[in-house]
């Protein structure tokens, strides 16, 4: 069976990003990118159901301008099997990025996509479960555990009371949360073999999909600072201080 | 404009985090209606009719919604929508679940995690882990949007609202529940508290996380957590705080032997008032901190549970 693992090109999590002057978004230039940490455990998971004998290919595909062929390139060092670069210089909203997606699983026909359930950069969580919507499949969002078992994927979901297993039929849809697995680091022959896997890119124009944007982005800005704290030197001071100067505690 | 609003419950009890998602809801506009989708959920039903402000609750009381299965719950909607220009679901993990799917199934796009409304097609949200703020207008002509509910606060529950049962079953035979592994626990819910202690690493492990039990105890307060500590097997994975856990804005918080990484702030920096217990005095926690001690938490829990 075939996986498709769609993957997305963001800003590293380590970096504190910072808000333009003129607040009409968020500074990226010169920033350190990554790919999105939810991506990277998406491959992992099709990678290991590759190396289990479950899955025959890995597709990783990337909606995004051309800087994001260095994270489709990781994820070919990583044991991806071929890629896909849908070429926009736009930002699409994650219903217009379900509809590409959407066209390459009519294509591609894969019996799994593994997405991340959401990135940390726009943290909208909706990808995956749109693509569900428009291709008919069920989905497993925020996965801890997937098994395939003959025509079924079972899959563990974090929900907020704790674990809930779903099974669904396949193909099916999964969105990863963090414990699905601990993602490996790409070997340098590893990172040298990916220069040579086949990367085609395809002109998101082409696909004859209306991508009218349904949002407009009206500002950005940066978060209320907290005013600084103190430092108490004590429990006891501490005690004093949330009994009768912040008075939460009673 | 009329508003559709679907109430986050577990077939028993509504969450109290509904009664801030009406509270956006009532910020858009007055014509309120619920929906409570689930099973043998009358309970759910009886709170919903008191949730202030609202006109009506449908009920679908079916097998087919008892656990809210996303690809069943989003076809019910999708169903219902017609009828509203706005459909609100509370940003946890049922909403994010079955809301996108009832956008896409509507063609528009979702609005995702709103803190704010400035009118009736425009919502403040964060980004990237909450260092910015971004103000977003819908262009479609019907709205989807989940409530980040530490945005909000809870309204009344004084209503009395009128019944209208929904008799349409929408099963759409992709998916089954299997089974639940639920965190039973006396505690408040994290998302109801107004007073949280969380632990992170420097907990060590899952046994000492009962030295928290005391406190929270005096306090009433919740449990939390890090990711890593919950990466590290010391407690369950509902108990994560942060960007891709639970986002919370308790009263008090608490954070013992966490070091303060962006994506734990993104869940809790909103808190009225937050105390930092650490033994780094460069932990990066003590920058949000009102309150700060430099001191090794397995000194300091005993003695504050004490002191209590
Ligand atoms: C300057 C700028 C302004 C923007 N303004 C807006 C705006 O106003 N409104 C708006 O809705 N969006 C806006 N976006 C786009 C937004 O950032 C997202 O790219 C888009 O909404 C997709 O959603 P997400 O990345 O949050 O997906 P999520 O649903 O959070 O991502 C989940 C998963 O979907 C997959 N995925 C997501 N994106 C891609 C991709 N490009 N290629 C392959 N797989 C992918 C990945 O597996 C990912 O882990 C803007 C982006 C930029 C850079
Ligand atoms: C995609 C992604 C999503 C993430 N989402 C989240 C999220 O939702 N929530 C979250 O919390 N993290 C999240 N993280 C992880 C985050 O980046 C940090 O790794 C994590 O928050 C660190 O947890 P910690 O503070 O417990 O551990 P550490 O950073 O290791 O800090 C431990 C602290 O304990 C202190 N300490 C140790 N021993 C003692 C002692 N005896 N007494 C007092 N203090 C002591 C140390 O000084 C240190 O400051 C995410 C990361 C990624 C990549």
């Amino acid at each position: 069976m075939k996986v498709l693992v769609p993957i997305k090109r963001v800003i590293d999590y380590n970096v504190k990003v910072r808000v333009k002057p003129d607040h009409s978004n968020v500074d990226l230039a010169n920033t350190k990118m990554a790919i999105n940490p939810f991506c990277e455990i998406a491959i992992e998971e099709a990678v290991r159901l590759k190396e289990a004998g479950t899955a025959t290919e890995v597709i990783a595909i990337s909606v995004g301008d051309k800087s994001c062929q260095e994270q489709l390139r990781t994820a070919l060092a990583l044991g991806a099997d071929r890629a896909i670069q849908i070429e926009t210089d736009e930002s699409l909203d994650a219903l217009n990025i379900a509809k590409l997606l959407q066209k390459v699983v009519e294509e591609e026909q894969p019996q799994l996509v593994i997405l991340g359930k959401q990135s940390i950069d726009s943290d909208n969580n909706q990808t995956g479960q749109m693509l569900a919507a428009l291709t008919g499949m069920p989905q497993g969002t925020f996965a801890s555990v997937v098994k395939v078992e003959g025509d079924k994927v079972n899959v563990t979901r974090e929900v907020d009371g704790g674990l809930q297993t779903v099974a669904l039929n396949l193909p099916a849809i999964v969105t990863t949360d963090l414990r699905l697995n601990e993602p490996r680091y790409a070997s340098l022959p590893n990172i040298m073999k990916a220069k040579r896997k086949p990367l085609v890119v395809k002109p998101a124009a082409d696909f004859g999909i209306d991508l009218t944007a349904r949002t407009k982005l009206l500002k950005v800005t940066p978060p209320a600072e907290r005013k600084a704290g103190i430092v108490v030197e004590s429990i006891d001071e501490l005690v004093e201080k949330l009994k009768n100067e912040a008075k939460v505690i009673s | 404009m009329s508003i559709l609003v679907i109430v986050e419950h577990d077939n028993s009890s509504l969450k109290a985090e509904t009664l801030k998602t009406v509270n956006a809801a009532q910020k858009i506009g007055s014509d309120i209606t619920l929906l409570v989708a689930g099973f043998n959920c009358q309970n759910v039903v009886e709170a919903a009719t008191k949730v202030n402000g609202v006109s009506k609750v449908l009920v679908a009381d079916n097998a087919a919604y008892e656990h809210q299965l996303a690809e069943n719950v989003s076809l019910l909607v999708t169903e219902l929508a017609s009828d509203y220009e706005h459909i609100l679901a509370t940003a946890l993990t049922t909403g994010k679940n079955f809301m996108p799917r009832v956008a896409a199934l509507l063609d528009v796009a979702q609005i995702s995690d709103i803190i704010a409304v400035e009118s009736s097609d425009t919502f403040v949200r964060p980004i990237y882990a909450g260092n910015a703020i971004s103000t977003v207008q819908s262009l479609d002509s019907k709205k989807v949007i989940t409530v980040r509910t530490t945005g909000f606060d809870a309204v009344a529950t004084d209503g009395n609202a009128e019944v209208v049962t929904l008799n349409t079953v929408t099963d759409a035979g992709l998916s089954s529940h299997v089974s639940d592994e639920l965190t039973v626990s006396e505690r408040p819910d994290l998302g109801a508290a107004s007073v949280i202690i969380s632990g992170g690493r420097g907990m060590q492990n899952g046994d000492n996380f009962k030295l928290l039990d005391g406190i929270a105890d005096k306090l009433g307060a919740a449990i939390g957590a890090s990711r890593a500590a919950v990466d590290a097997g010391f407690v369950p994975n509902d108990m994560q705080v942060g960007q891709t856990g639970k986002i919370v804005a308790p009263d008090l918080y608490i954070a013992v032997g966490i070091s303060g990484a962006i994506q734990h702030l993104a869940g809790m920096k909103d808190s009225k008032v937050i105390v930092a217990i650490n033994k780094d005095p460069e932990a990066p926690i003590f920058q949000v901190a009102d309150y700060g001690i430099v001191a090794d938490l397995f000194d300091a829990l005993p003695e504050l549970e004490s002191k209590l």
